[in-house]
């Protein structure tokens, strides 16, 4: 290809159509019918299975009334696995006409049967028969009557959680970001603040929870100060190392094209590091989740750590997993969000570096 | 040697008694440049040629002001160099685009860089014809050709019009074919713009197709031991017999003629 670049023919440069991944077989539309309806068939067994299999043990099913209709645990059980049924089957049909999305699809078509299976393995067990240890590991059923008796509560801790995610992470990114530039712009501040960036940095954030609480007027406050500061270290550690294995090549071309240095920090550097940078974002990610729950269950007015708590007190356990489910949904959101965020900024990265 | 020419042609760079030497860490100093003595006259093409370690590269990086001479001065149009300037524009060895910025922006960053950006920016789209890269706009560098790369960075250098351009090795690491195609853009290039260019090579075919004046070096020290004019008329014969005949002088002044078998042809 290079070749005939060079001679002048006109090849586009960017390839519209993404090439199949090492280990993701092609599938033909014809194929495709099978692999969809293997997608759709485990959830719809589970949904089955919740309808007819009979209720054998003794288990109390409550009725609540939501928008004016009588609703069980079972019926919002299948109205859930209904959804995703919905969910799967319009991301199958939108699979269909392109075959990168047609194989990645159908590559994930037997864990998506296999999964409809365990739920209802897991329905049959933990509800019907009941033969799971009670009350530490309920059934999906049971787990999903958390937001029919509390689902105002529910809501109202994960916006506790959200808020208080949302404060710590971002000061925590603003502040790991700046600090890095400068620490690693500056050899003096380097020498000087690096060090103890290393040390405290393999603090648990969490550590400070005593400081925290006395230092700062309100727990919320407070757990946002421990958020930030588990941020910061690693997003600051990571920025410095990325200013600074900035090839000098890169800021000589750039003074001779006439740049100052403020230009050489943030258009040189700066965007030079930011692969660095979203790697530091990302581990950070990973921290100020654990900080974040950690410092709700250990005093907190709110927030999904509360709630396993309050709930853990009552030996609601059905409750702590409705709280886990919650939180395993929101975390994969905010990471699937950064990703996307990531992929937006790095996208000149895209096909020159092993993904 | 060149008094009188000096006189009646422009000078636009003067280099005057310039020693510089390098110090490693073990004591060791290598002696770059000795005593160079060197007048760029206004919009020609001069050719540095000489071994490795000759201090050719050196001397580019001084006049680029990337770093500063030991002892002695660069004088470019009566001032004094004393750090990079965007009237001396440099293409490295390895283009070193800037990897997160399409070719377009790549060929914007001395405009923004400058902040004449919104006032010059119809210019880029001139500059992206000029090397041939239409229709390659938005692509990032690593999704061009190396010979493509290299074009940018002359195209990068460019745009801030500027007074000399240094050129160091920038076909170095290109097959032929595309050497060849880039040699004669510079041509075209200059032409346009009247722009004084120095280039840096080991190549003595590309130093004579392109050169008004040859600068030809000797290592350690690194010392100019000749200047050679070249006054064959553009287009050049690459296989033409005064072509030939300048291509044996310079290898035998560099010592090499003895060393290499006669080729029988060149491209």
């Amino acid at each position: 290809m290079e070749n005939s670049v060079e001679i002048g023919l006109p090849i586009p440069a960017n390839i519209k159509a993404k090439p199949l991944k090492k280990g993701l077989k092609a599938v033909s539309t014809k194929a495709w019918g099978g692999y969809f309806s293997l997608t759709l068939l485990g959830f719809a067994i589970a949904i089955l299975a919740n309808l007819l299999v009979r209720q054998i043990a003794d288990v109390e099913i409550k009725t609540y009334t939501l928008a004016g209709i009588p609703v069980t645990f079972n019926t919002l059980y299948q109205l859930v696995l209904g959804a995703i049924i919905v969910i799967y089957a319009i991301s199958g049909i939108y699979s269909y006409s392109d075959p990168y999305r047609r194989a990645k699809f159908a590559s994930r078509a037997p864990f998506h049967f296999v999964m409809g299976l365990a739920l209802t393995a897991w329905d049959i067990l933990g509800t019907k028969l009941l033969l799971l240890p009670q009350p530490f590991f309920p059934g999906p059923a049971k787990i999903l009557e958390s937001f029919l008796m509390e689902g105002d509560f529910i809501w109202e801790n994960t916006l506790y959680s959200l808020r208080l995610f949302a404060a710590g992470f971002s000061l925590g990114v603003i502040f790991g970001i700046g600090t890095g530039i400068i620490i690693g712009w500056f050899p003096k501040v380097y020498y000087w603040v690096y060090p103890i960036l290393k040390i405290t940095g393999v603090i648990p954030a969490v550590a400070w929870m005593p400081f925290a609480l006395t230092l700062f007027p309100t727990p919320f406050s407070a757990a946002v100060f421990l958020i930030v500061i588990c941020a910061w270290f690693s997003i600051a550690a990571l920025t410095a190392q990325g200013i600074q294995s900035t090839p000098k090549s890169l800021f000589e071309i750039a003074r001779t094209l006439g740049a100052k240095t403020p230009f050489l920090v943030f258009r040189i550097a700066v965007p030079q590091a930011m692969p660095q940078i979203f790697t530091g974002i990302a581990n950070a990610n990973g921290f100020a989740f654990t900080t974040l729950v950690m410092a709700e269950m250990m005093g907190q007015p709110g927030g999904l750590g509360y709630y396993i708590n309050l709930s853990k007190v009552w030996s609601a356990y059905y409750k702590v997993f409705a709280s886990i489910l919650v939180m395993a949904v929101l975390f994969s959101l905010i990471m699937k969000g950064i990703g996307l965020i990531q992929a937006r900024v790095l996208r000149w990265q895209k096909g020159w570096v092993k993904e | 040697m060149n008094k009188e020419l000096s006189v009646i042609s422009d000078i636009i760079l003067s280099i005057e008694n310039v020693n510089h030497t390098y110090y490693d860490d073990t004591d060791n100093h290598v002696e770059a440049l000795q005593d160079i003595n060197l007048e760029v006259r206004r919009g020609e093409f001069l050719s540095i040629i000489g071994s490795s370690g000759c201090g050719k590269t050196t001397l580019l990086r001084l006049i680029a002001g990337l770093e500063k001479p030991e002892t002695g001065k660069l004088i470019l149009n009566g001032e004094q160099i004393f750090g990079p300037d965007p009237q001396r524009g440099y293409v490295f060895q390895q283009g070193g685009l800037f990897q997160w910025l399409t070719v377009e922006k790549n060929i914007a960053v001395g405009l923004k860089a400058r902040h004449v950006y919104k006032e010059n920016k119809e210019r880029i789209a001139h500059y992206i014809d000029l090397i041939g890269l239409k229709g390659f706009e938005k692509s990032y560098p690593h999704q061009i050709s190396g010979g493509m790369a290299q074009r940018v960075a002359i195209a990068r250098a460019l745009i801030n019009n500027p007074r000399v351009l240094l050129l160091d090795e920038p076909m170095g690491a290109l097959d032929s074919f595309t050497r060849a195609d880039i040699q004669d853009k510079l041509l075209e290039m200059r032409k346009e713009n009247d722009t004084t260019m120095i280039l840096v090579t080991h190549d003595v075919d590309e130093a004579i197709y392109l050169s008004d004046r040859i600068v030809i070096m000797t290592p350690r020290p690194g010392r100019i031991s000749e200047i050679m004019e070249v006054k064959l008329p553009h287009p050049r014969s690459r296989g033409g017999s005064e072509f030939l005949a300048i291509r044996k002088d310079i290898l035998e002044k560099l010592h090499l003629a003895s060393a290499l078998p006669q080729p029988e042809y060149t491209i």
